[in-house]
C-alpha cells in the first residue's frame, strides 16, 4: 500500500441527535442518489444513513455505514445518557452479522457512506431542513491510505460468508458462460 | 416495470383466512390515479349499497397514495376507506406517519380487507411473507401498547403498525386507527377494523420503488425543499399563525392559543369565551405545554414537525398531533394539564379527538337538563374532569349509557328521545363537527360545508384565504407572487373582497366565484387523497409548495404517466363524481347537504339557494345532487349511469 503525505480535506457531518425529528429524508435521499442510474429508484433499507429511532422512550439517532466486520461483538455495552439506555449498536457503524443494517437487502453486500462522491454536499445534510445535520470541512496534513474499492469490499465480505474457494469456482463458472 | 407503485394490491379475507397478491391494471392508476382515486373505484365496484358497514362483506381498505414512498417530500398518506356506521356513506380518513411508504416498499399499493375472523388477529406483512396472526393476547390492549408488544414479539424495531383500541374492538361509532404519531380517525373506520376481528396491520418493507424519470424527478423535488425552505423564512402576514405557516396546524409548537380558545366554542359547542386568553392563562398553559411536551416530531420524509411526543408525568407517553391538543379542554371547560391527561387515555382507546369529547361534552348537556338522569347514569362522578374520564371508560366498554353515546351524537339522541336531538346540534350527516358558530354566513364556507363528502372543513378548505384583509395593500402584496392559482380570475377575486360594503359577506365572493374558489378548493384535497401527499404541504395551505401547476409534473416524472393540468382536473373530477355515485347510492340526496342549523346567525335562504343550485350545476350535477348522465359520460362513468337507471336514480329517457 502506498503511502503519501499531503493535503487533505476533513469532512465531518455534525449530528446533533437533539435536532432530529426522526423523518428519515436522510434515508430516502441516500439511497435514491446511490441507486443506479442516480435516482432510478429508493429504498431505505438500502440507505448508508440509519435512523435508529424509538419515538417513545425519545431515541434519535443517525448513524453512518462504516467499516464492514466479518464477525460481530463478542459482548454488548448499554450507554445510559440523560435518562436514556442506548444499546451499544445505536452508535456502531459497522456493517456486521448482528444486524440487517448496511446491507444491500438482497444480496448482503456491505454499504459504506461515502459521503455522496461528486456532489457539493452529503445529500443527507442537503436534505435535512432542521440542521440535525450539518457538514464541516477542513485542511488537514496527513497520510492517506489508498482507497479500497467498493468490489474489494464486496468481496471480501461475501468470502467471509461463503469461503473464497467457493467464489473463486462461482466466478471461474460464471465466467465460463 | 410499474413507476411509482408497485402494481400490486393484497386481498386479505378474514373469514376464510385467504390471502392472495393481485396484479392491478395501469389502466385504472391512468383514470382514477391511486390512493382515495383507486378506492373508490374499488368501493363502487365491489360494495353495493345493500351492503351494511358492519357486514363481512363491506370491504376495509388502507392504501398508499400513487407517490408515498419516492422522495417527493411529505408524501406519506395512508388513506383508510369503507363504508361508516356513522354516516352510512363511504368514509375516508388518512393517516401521516410512516406506515403508506412502509406497504409501498414491502411491494404493495393497497392492503383491502374482507370477511370478519372469529377470532381477534393481526395481520403482518413482511415482504413476500404474510401471514395473518392470533391477536387474542392484544384483545383490550392500549392501540400504542399493542404495537409496542407486536413489535417486541415480532423482534421487528422497524415494522410500522396500525392498530386499534379497545374502542374500534367494541365497534365505537367513532374509533379511530392509531399509528403512533398519527391516526386515521373520522368516520369510524376503527369500528369497522374490530368488527372484523383485526387488531393490527403490520409492515416492514424492504424492496425499491422506481421512478420513471428520475433526474426531472428529483430536480421537482428540490424545488419543494426550496420553497419550504422559503416559507419557513417568510411567513405569511396578516393571517392566523396556523395558516402563516406550513405544516398541519402547528398546534405542537405555538403556546399562543387565542384564536382558538376564544374563536371555538365550548363545551357542548355552545360558549364563545371572548377576553379567555390572558397572561395567567398564558402562563399556565405554557408550562403545562413545556413540562410534557419532549420533543416535536415529523412523518415520514417530511422537515415540519407537526407531532410530539407528550409525556405526562405518571403516564405512558404518547404522540399527538393538530387540534386535539384543545378539543378535551374545551368541551370538559378545563385546562391544557386535563387535555393532556384524559388525550392519553383516548390515544390508547382509540377513539376520534373531534368526535369524542363532543359526544361527552352532549351527554353532560342532556344530564344537566334532565333529559339523562341519575338512573341513566349511576355512579357519575360529582367532579366535572373526573366525568369525562368516567364517560370515557364507558362509551369504550358500551357499558351503561355509553353503549347509546357510542354511536355518537346523532344516533344516541334518536334513541334517547324527550327532545335530545335539540342537544346534538352540531352535525353534518350524522358526523360531529368542529365546535365553530359564528355570526355572518360565508357563502365559500357554506358550499364547503353543505357539499363536502369527506365530512370534515379541514380536510376540504385551504389555498383561498378565509377571511378578507382589510387593507387593500395588503391584499396587493398577498397576490405577489401567488403563483399557486390555477387562473388568474382568484387574484382578482380576493383583491376586491372587502370587509365591509358592496363587496362583503355574504354577497360576496358572488355566487359564481364561491362556486369556483370551493371547486379549487375541493380538488386540491382530492389530488392529495390519490397521491398520498400531506394536506399541510398542499391543499390546506395558502401558497403551498405543491400545487396544480407542479403535480402534473411530477405525476408524469414519477410514475410515468402522461399528465397535465387538463387530464390531472379531469381524473380528480372523475374520482370525486365516484365517491358521490356511492354516497347516492346509499341515498344521499341534496336534504342531507346543510351545514348544522345554528352554525350561522345569519342565514339567507335565497343565496343558499342559489348557491347549492350553481354549485351541482358546475359539479354536473342535476337539482338534486345526482350526476347527470351527460357528465359521467364526460368523465368515462358511464358504468355509473347505467346503475344509476338499473336502480331508479336516473331516468332512462330523462335529458339530464
Ligand atoms: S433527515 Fe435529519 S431530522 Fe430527518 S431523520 Fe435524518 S437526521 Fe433526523
Ligand atoms: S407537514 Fe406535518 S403532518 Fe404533513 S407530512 Fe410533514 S410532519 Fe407530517
Amino acid at each position: 500500500m502506498t503511502v503519501d503525505k499531503k493535503k487533505k480535506t476533513i469532512k465531518t457531518i455534525n449530528i446533533n441527535v437533539d435536532l432530529c425529528n426522526g423523518c428519515r429524508a436522510c434515508e430516502v435521499i441516500c439511497s435514491a442518489f446511490h441507486s443506479e442510474p442516480k435516482y432510478s429508484s429508493n429504498n431505505p433499507a438500502r440507505s448508508r444513513i440509519r435512523v435508529i429511532r424509538d419515538p417513545l422512550r425519545d431515541i434519535y439517532v443517525p448513524v453512518y455505514a462504516g467499516e464492514y466486520s466479518e464477525a460481530e461483538c463478542a459482548g454488548r455495552d448499554k450507554y445510559t445518557i440523560d435518562g436514556k439506555e442506548y444499546d451499544e449498536c445505536s452508535f456502531c457503524r459497522a456493517s456486521c452479522p448482528s444486524r440487517d443494517d448496511f446491507k444491500e437487502p438482497d444480496s448482503g453486500l456491505p454499504l459504506k457512506c461515502d459521503m455522496c462522491e461528486g456532489e457539493e454536499e452529503p445529500l443527507c445534510v442537503k436534505w435535512c431542513l432542521v440542521d440535525a445535520l450539518t457538514l464541516e470541512e477542513r485542511e488537514e496534513e496527513g497520510e492517506e491510505e489508498e482507497k479500497r474499492e467498493e468490489l474489494e469490499i464486496g468481496l471480501e465480505s461475501l468470502a467471509d460468508k461463503y469461503g473464497l474457494d467457493k467464489i473463486i469456482d462461482t466466478i471461474n463458472r460464471m465466467s465460463k458462460k | 416495470m410499474r413507476y411509482a407503485e408497485t402494481g400490486f394490491n393484497l386481498e386479505v379475507d378474514l373469514t376464510r383466512g385467504n390471502i392472495e397478491r393481485v396484479a392491478t391494471d395501469p389502466a385504472d392508476t391512468e383514470l382514477y390515479l391511486g390512493g382515495l382515486g383507486t378506492n373508490a373505484k374499488i368501493l363502487w365496484d365491489r360494495v353495493p349499497p345493500e351492503v351494511e358497514p358492519f357486514s363481512p362483506d363491506n370491504l376495509l381498505i388502507f392504501s398508499a397514495g400513487l407517490l408515498c414512498g419516492t422522495p417527493a417530500t411529505g408524501c406519506n398518506r395512508t388513506i383508510v376507506s369503507t363504508i361508516s356506521p356513522q354516516t352510512l356513506l363511504m368514509a375516508f380518513s388518512m393517516m401521516g406517519g410512516f406506515w403508506a411508504p412502509e406497504l409501498k416498499y414491502a411491494g404493495y399499493d393497497k392492503v383491502i380487507i374482507r370477511g370478519k375472523s372469529p377470532d381477534l388477529v393481526y395481520l403482518w406483512i413482511n415482504n413476500d411473507k404474510v401471514e395473518i396472526r392470533d391477536a387474542s393476547h392484544l384483545k383490550g390492549k392500549g392501540a400504542i401498547e399493542t404495537a409496542e408488544i407486536i413489535k417486541k414479539e415480532l423482534n421487528e424495531p422497524k415494522a410500522q403498525v396500525a392498530a386499534i383500541g379497545l374502542a374500534g374492538e367494541n365497534r365505537v361509532y367513532f374509533a379511530s386507527i392509531e399509528q403512533g404519531r398519527s391516526s386515521a380517525s373520522r368516520g369510524g373506520i376503527g369500528a369497522v377494523m374490530g368488527d372484523k376481528g383485526l387488531k393490527a396491520i403490520v409492515v416492514r418493507g424492504t424492496k425499491d420503488i422506481n421512478i420513471a424519470r428520475p433526474e426531472e424527478y428529483l430536480e421537482l423535488c428540490n424545488e419543494v425543499l426550496e420553497y419550504i425552505k422559503f416559507r419557513e423564512e417568510n411567513p405569511i402576514p396578516g393571517v392566523i399563525p396556523i395558516l402563516a405557516r406550513l405544516g398541519s396546524p402547528q398546534e405542537m409548537a405555538i403556546h399562543d392559543e387565542k384564536w382558538h380558545t376564544e374563536n371555538f366554542m365550548w363545551g357542548n359547542s355552545r360558549l364563545r369565551r371572548k377576553g379567555f386568553w390572558n397572561e395567567e392563562v398564558e402562563k399556565e398553559w405554557t408550562e403545562t405545554m413545556e413540562r410534557v411536551r419532549t420533543r416535536l416530531i415529523s412523518c415520514y420524509n417530511c422537515p415540519l414537525k407537526c407531532g410530539a411526543t407528550i409525556s405526562v408525568p405518571g403516564l405512558p407517553t404518547y404522540m399527538m398531533k393538530c387540534f386535539s391538543k384543545l378539543t378535551y379542554t374545551m368541551a370538559a371547560m378545563s385546562d391544557l394539564d386535563f387535555g393532556f391527561r384524559i388525550a392519553q387515555r383516548a390515544t390508547e382507546y382509540g377513539v376520534d379527538g373531534y368526535s369524542t369529547p363532543q359526544v361527552m361534552a352532549f351527554a353532560l348537556e342532556l344530564y344537566e337538563n334532565g333529559i339523562l338522569t341519575d338512573s341513566d347514569m349511576p355512579g357519575l362522578p360529582s367532579d366535572n374532569e373526573e366525568r369525562f374520564f368516567w364517560l370515557l371508560d364507558r362509551i369504550v366498554r358500551r357499558e351503561g349509557i355509553g353503549d347509546v353515546l357510542a354511536n355518537g351524537t346523532y344516533w344516541a339522541a334518536k334513541e334517547i328521545g324527550k327532545g335530545a336531538d335539540e342537544y346534538a346540534h352540531n352535525n353534518i350527516k350524522k358526523h360531529e363537527q368542529l365546535p365553530l358558530k359564528l355570526s355572518m354566513l360565508n357563502p365559500v364556507y357554506f358550499l364547503m360545508y353543505s357539499t363536502g363528502e369527506k365530512i370534515n372543513i379541514t380536510q376540504i378548505e385551504g389555498q383561498f384565504p378565509q377571511a378578507p384583509f382589510p387593507e387593500r395593500k395588503d391584499r396587493e402584496e398577498f397576490v405577489k407572487g401567488w403563483f399557486q392559482v390555477p387562473d388568474e380570475k382568484f387574484k382578482q377575486y380576493f383583491l376586491d373582497w372587502e370587509l365591509r360594503g358592496e363587496n362583503s359577506l355574504p354577497y360576496y365572493p358572488t355566487v359564481d366565484m364561491a362556486c369556483d374558489i370551493v371547486d379549487w378548493q375541493e380538488m386540491m384535497h382530492y389530488i392529495d387523497d390519490a397521491l398520498g401527499m400531506c394536506a399541510g404541504l398542499s391543499s390546506f395551505h395558502l401558497k403551498p409548495p405543491y400545487h396544480i401547476h407542479n403535480f402534473p409534473k411530477f405525476i408524469s416524472s414519477g410514475a410515468g404517466i402522461d399528465m397535465d393540468e387538463e387530464k390531472l382536473m379531469k381524473a380528480a373530477r372523475r374520482y370525486r363524481t365516484l365517491v358521490r355515485a356511492i354516497n347516492i347510492r346509499r341515498g344521499m340526496r341534496r336534504k342531507d347537504e346543510k351545514p348544522p342549523e345554528n352554525h350561522w346567525k345569519k342565514r339567507f335562504p335565497e343565496l343558499e339557494a342559489k348557491l347549492i343550485d350553481a354549485y351541482y350545476k358546475l359539479k354536473g350535477w342535476n337539482n338534486d345532487g345526482i350526476p347527470t348522465r351527460e357528465s359521467l359520460h364526460e368523465l368515462s362513468l358511464d358504468y355509473v349511469s347505467e346503475d344509476f337507471i338499473k336502480r331508479g336514480i336516473l331516468k332512462d329517457d330523462e335529458e339530464n
